[in-house]
């Protein structure tokens, strides 16, 4: 049998939690306050998933980025696969918030949105 | 000179849902001024997730969260000035404001919402000793030339403090391609969110070293390393463990401080502990009209709880000018924050003037666990929740109801206080 | 062939250039950094000294008096800032009065005007937060306090528009003795001329033990100093100080002509010239001491701290003369306080030994005023309505602290000898010297900065040389 103390992050109440994986990969869950807690927990020791965000260039643009996130979750393995193809990306102007910028990114299935809309050259 | 009912001072996420709370509570004169180029303010560079999971239910980025408020203002046909700078607000409620285009303007405003947010702390608050490179940085002012311009302010980075924004900032510039030695804090706890913890250093093993801190930055042109060494329980850095660390670039997460030099020069009483007004149960200032809200009045964590706060204040912005009965002859009852509670907000409150209920906020000054949030009434107990984890880094609250408060009508002060079992 | 090479742009060096520029000679200030005012001349009191310090008929004792007449007529010419706000040495202890009859005996034989001692009651109306030890001050009512920076630059800008040239990243590595002159071999090429002026500061030793047998030795003593927030800055009217040991006039508290309140300096002989970090001691011992003479210092407000180094030489005197062995040759070395005090007279005297010596005409063109860099908040709100209707760029509040718009960046800029950093702004116009400290407006003043040089941002730097402020782009290494 496996134990292990995990921060859920679900929520900001951060709940200190105890996992044990049974022999017979059975998940058990203690000192969570909700159900989500336990929800991630069994996630979390089985296939952590994580949101990636981060910010694409402007094409054709010295300076301004366009923020975006992956969809949904992706594999925590994954997260600098995704981070690495963006290296690659510039987006056009106009982008509108929810724009998809990559389908697909990393073979995640998860396809990377944009979190803003940018009309024109951001100046700062 | 132009006049409007209520006058909004900045249009990030406190100063929007004010205007949101205010028009919808039947105010129809609002004006927002804000002082850069777009509305949303601090929100628009941060552009993780982790934005409105009490407000909407869902996990939002930084400009989601903020579009979704800016929409509500564009609806509700809220007027906005941007790019404006407030230089003065007389005790009168006369705003000095300016920008490049209408030049310098005077407007009046019946009711005035302080929504001004806060700004960091810089290095010099903290007496660290050592050269002045370049390389230097508050966890902000790198957050903005990584995420708006795309620029890496360094490579090699050591943060100093576990605020919030230095968390966020490790995940970042770890994700951009920098290197995240290692996070350092003076307390013996981290000072941001558990949450950021997790999802900031500990997936990408990024160390934190609680009781550290930065006691010397080498490098005469640019950052090229810091001493860091660990500190006795007064905080003393402890000199065997003085240890090098070569680095380009010291991110300083060492905390925020509410932007009130306009709200001092009109005036208003501070409070010691929040660097913020001092307000009662409408969020209303000493001055008469003139409310605040967001991390103006005092830091918080999650933005949700500004928007709730800001919205209230909206409200009773909107109550005072429709003419909402006078104060000056209703009980007024100090709230003591003892034992443990650094401050509340509100600091005092008019029973009479109270809705049902009052979410009363406040930080602890350290860790607790498995302690009571207790409330008495004189010296009469009234309130004792159980919080299994109470940190200084995480706001909690209570809740006042006003039929309670009712029942004690000779009440002199209600008292907040942490007991351990 | 130059006429006159000066070394050193800080306070001594562009007083002589100023002063000289009034004649009719072909003269060049090299300066090892970006800019001028980057030495010993950036961090220090501030202080325009009354002249009691020194020892009575040393040059430092006539030229203190001197530089402090001179200085009101140079603030209005050169429009910088300087208030006479008066100084208070304040005195603790019984025993300790008679120094301070002495200091005010040597004041009045050094030529000080108004001098007074002052007792207990009057002393707590003059200044009502001095510490309640304080038994009896000695009242300066000339000393006053200046902009370092402001002076520093406006005596070089009015020299430069009089066609004195400058050079700037420009080290000197070598001085020779050539016929009818020298020969000084820099960085950037070597050049000629009739006169060496050697303003180098802390570094005035190594140039001048180039070119002579009679050595001297500039020892760095560095000064470190606490800088507290406007809200602090009426805390004291006066500049006060503590009667004056072994090492200098001790910890001052004093305000600045920007409204800030200035604690320190401490000091400390050092090896290093270039060793300006500030060190947990010093930073200590300005927190212990400031508070002696002065009560309830508001020390969470502080902002920044900084160390300089003054450039002491082991005799305690002012080394302002040519060479014994080495003619045309003339040292400014050992320019210790009160060297900023004394910079107007510094610079007259250095100008007079070197008309002496090349008789030349009068420069016909020269002009003495120079205006300074406009500051809108002392406009009158319909003046700055104005201003900003002709210049909307002044309506574009930059420095949100200080209240700094884009105008005033603008003209840091592209003024004569204009700002080419973050710290040239920041000395010029004050953005980035307020209580945030640069955290909001270090981004923006970058993309000013590489917009009007038409570069990019990744080449801008804190202060000159190394100081990059951006080392790479998103991903570029992934």
């Amino acid at each position: 049998m496996e134990k292990r103390e995990l921060t859920c992050i679900v929520c900001p109440m951060g709940c200190q939690m105890e996992v044990e994986i049974q022999e017979d990969n059975r998940i058990l869950v203690f000192n969570n306050t909700c159900p989500r807690g336990e929800a991630y927990a069994k996630k979390e020791v089985t296939h952590p998933t994580r949101v990636v965000t981060t910010s694409v260039p402007i094409k054709g643009k010295n300076k301004g980025q366009v923020p975006c996130k992956t969809k949904k979750e992706v594999p925590k393995e994954k997260i600098f696969d995704v981070v690495k193809q963006l290296k690659r990306v510039s987006v056009e102007l106009p982008v509108f918030m929810g724009d998809i910028i990559v389908e697909n990114i990393a073979e995640t299935g998860v396809d990377v949105v944009a979190t803003c809309t940018v009309k024109e050259e951001k100046e700062s | 000179m132009k006049t409007y009912d209520i006058v909004i001072i900045g249009g990030g996420p406190a100063g929007l849902a004010a205007a949101v709370g205010a028009k919808n509570s039947g105010c129809d004169s609002i004006l927002i001024l804000e002082r850069d180029k777009e509305l949303g303010g601090i929100l628009n560079q941060c552009i993780h997730n982790g934005f409105g999971l009490h407000t909407f239910k869902e996990e939002l980025t930084g400009p989601e969260y903020a579009a979704r408020y800016i929409e509500k203002v564009q609806q509700l046909q809220i007027q906005y000035l941007l790019n404006t700078m407030v230089v003065e607000i007389s005790p009168d409620k006369v705003i000095t404001a300016m920008n490049g285009k209408e030049g310098l303007m005077e407007i009046s405003a019946k009711a005035v919402i302080l929504a001004m947010g806060c700004r960091e702390r810089p290095r010099g608050a903290l007496n660290i000793p050592g050269y002045r490179p370049a390389g230097i940085y508050s966890a902000g002012t790198a957050q903005r030339l990584v995420n708006m311009e795309g620029y890496l302010p360094g490579r090699e980075i050591v943060i100093l403090g576990s605020g919030d924004i230095g968390l966020i900032m490790a995940r970042r510039m770890t994700l951009e391609g920098a290197k995240v030695k290692v996070v350092a804090e003076l307390m013996p706890y981290c000072g941001g969110l558990k949450r950021n913890i997790v999802q900031c250093l500990e997936d990408y093993n990024i160390p934190l070293k609680l009781s550290h801190t930065v006691v010397n930055i080498h490098g005469k042109e640019r950052v090229e390393g810091v001493t860091l060494a660990q500190v006795d329980e007064n905080l003393h850095p402890i000199k065997e463990t003085e240890e090098y660390i070569p680095c380009d670039t010291l991110l300083l997460s060492v905390g925020l401080i509410p932007e009130n030099e306009l709200s001092l020069e009109m005036g208003n009483e501070m409070g010691k502990v929040t660097n913020g007004p001092i307000v009662d149960e409408s969020l209303e200032t000493n001055i008469e009209g003139v409310f605040a809200c967001g991390n103006v009045l005092h830091v918080h964590d999650l933005v949700d709880f500004v928007s709730s706060e800001a919205e209230t204040a909206g409200k009773n912005a909107a109550l005072y000018v429709n003419g909402r009965k006078a104060k000056e002859k209703m009980h007024l009852i100090p709230i003591h924050h003892e034992e443990g509670v650094r401050y509340t907000v509100p600091a005092h409150i008019h029973p009479e003037n109270m809705e049902e209920k009052l979410t009363i906020r406040f930080r602890v000054g350290e860790v607790y666990k498995n302690a009571f949030i207790v409330v008495y009434f004189d010296e009469q107990q009234v309130f004792k929740k159980k919080r299994s984890f109470m940190a200084p880094g995480e706001m909690e609250e209570i809740i006042l109801r006003k039929e309670q408060l009712l029942d004690f009508p000779q009440l002199e002060k209600i008292r907040v206080r942490i007991e351990k079992e | 062939m130059y006429d006159v090479i000066i070394i050193g742009a800080g306070v001594s060096g562009t007083a002589c250039a100023r002063e000289l520029s009034r004649l009719d000679l072909k003269i060049l200030v090299l300066e090892k950094e970006e800019d001028v005012c980057c030495g010993t001349s950036k961090a220090n009191s501030g202080i325009v000294h009354a002249g009691y310090d020194a020892v009575s008929g040393s040059l430092m004792a006539q030229l203190n008096v001197r530089g402090n007449e001179l200085m009101e007529e140079w603030a209005k010419e050169l429009d910088f800032p300087f208030k006479r706000t008066g100084s208070l040495v304040v005195c603790r202890r019984e025993e300790d009065m008679p120094l301070l009859w002495e200091l005010k005996e040597r004041g009045e034989k050094n030529g000080v005007k108004g001098l007074e001692i002052i007792e207990e009651k009057e002393l707590k109306e003059m200044e009502e937060n001095l510490s309640c030890e304080v038994i009896a001050a000695l009242y300066a009512p000339t000393a006053g306090i200046v902009c370092p920076f402001g002076m520093n630059i406006a005596m070089a800008e009015n020299a430069y528009t009089n066609g004195v040239e400058f050079q700037f990243d420009t080290l000197v590595t070598k001085i020779e003795k050539i016929e009818k002159g020298y020969r000084i071999d820099t960085e950037k090429g070597s050049f000629k001329t009739k006169y060496v002026v050697n303003a180098a500061g802390v570094y005035a030793d190594i140039f001048h033990n180039m070119v002579s047998e009679k050595k001297i030795e500039i020892t760095p003593r560095k000064g470190e100093y606490c800088l507290l927030d406007k809200k602090a800055g009426n805390h004291v009217n006066k500049v006060i100080f503590s009667l004056p040991g072994k090492l200098g006039k001790g910890i001052l508290v004093t305000p600045t002509v920007h409204g800030n309140l200035l604690l320190g300096p401490t000091a400390a002989d050092i090896e290093e010239k270039e060793g300006i970090n500030t060190t947990e001691e010093g930073l200590k011992e300005i927190r212990e001491k400031a508070g002696l003479n002065v009560k309830n210092l508001p020390l969470g407000q502080v902002i920044t701290s900084f160390a300089g180094l003054r450039a002491h030489e082991k005799g305690h005197e002012f080394i302002i003369k040519e060479a014994e062995d080495a003619k045309g040759f003339i040292d400014c070395a050992g320019i210790e306080s009160p060297g900023l005090t004394s910079a107007p007279a510094i610079g007259e005297l250095v100008a007079k030994m070197i008309k002496e010596g090349l008789n030349p005409k009068e420069n016909k063109k020269f002009e003495g005023r120079r205006k300074g860099i406009l500051f809108p908040h002392k406009l009158t709100k319909e003046e700055r309505k104005q201003l900003i209707k002709e210049h909307p760029e002044y309506g574009n509040i930059i420095c949100r602290c200080e209240m700094i718009s884009q105008g005033e960046i603008l003209d840091a800029i592209h003024r004569p000898l204009g700002a080419k950093s973050l710290d040239g702004i920041k000395r010029r116009v004050r953005a980035g010297f307020g209580r945030c400290q640069g955290g909001f407006c270090t981004p923006k003043i970058m993309e000013i900065l590489a917009t009007e040089y038409g570069t990019e941002e990744n080449t801008i730097t804190k202060m000159g040389k190394e100081s990059i402020l951006i080392m790479g782009r998103n991903k570029d290494q992934l």
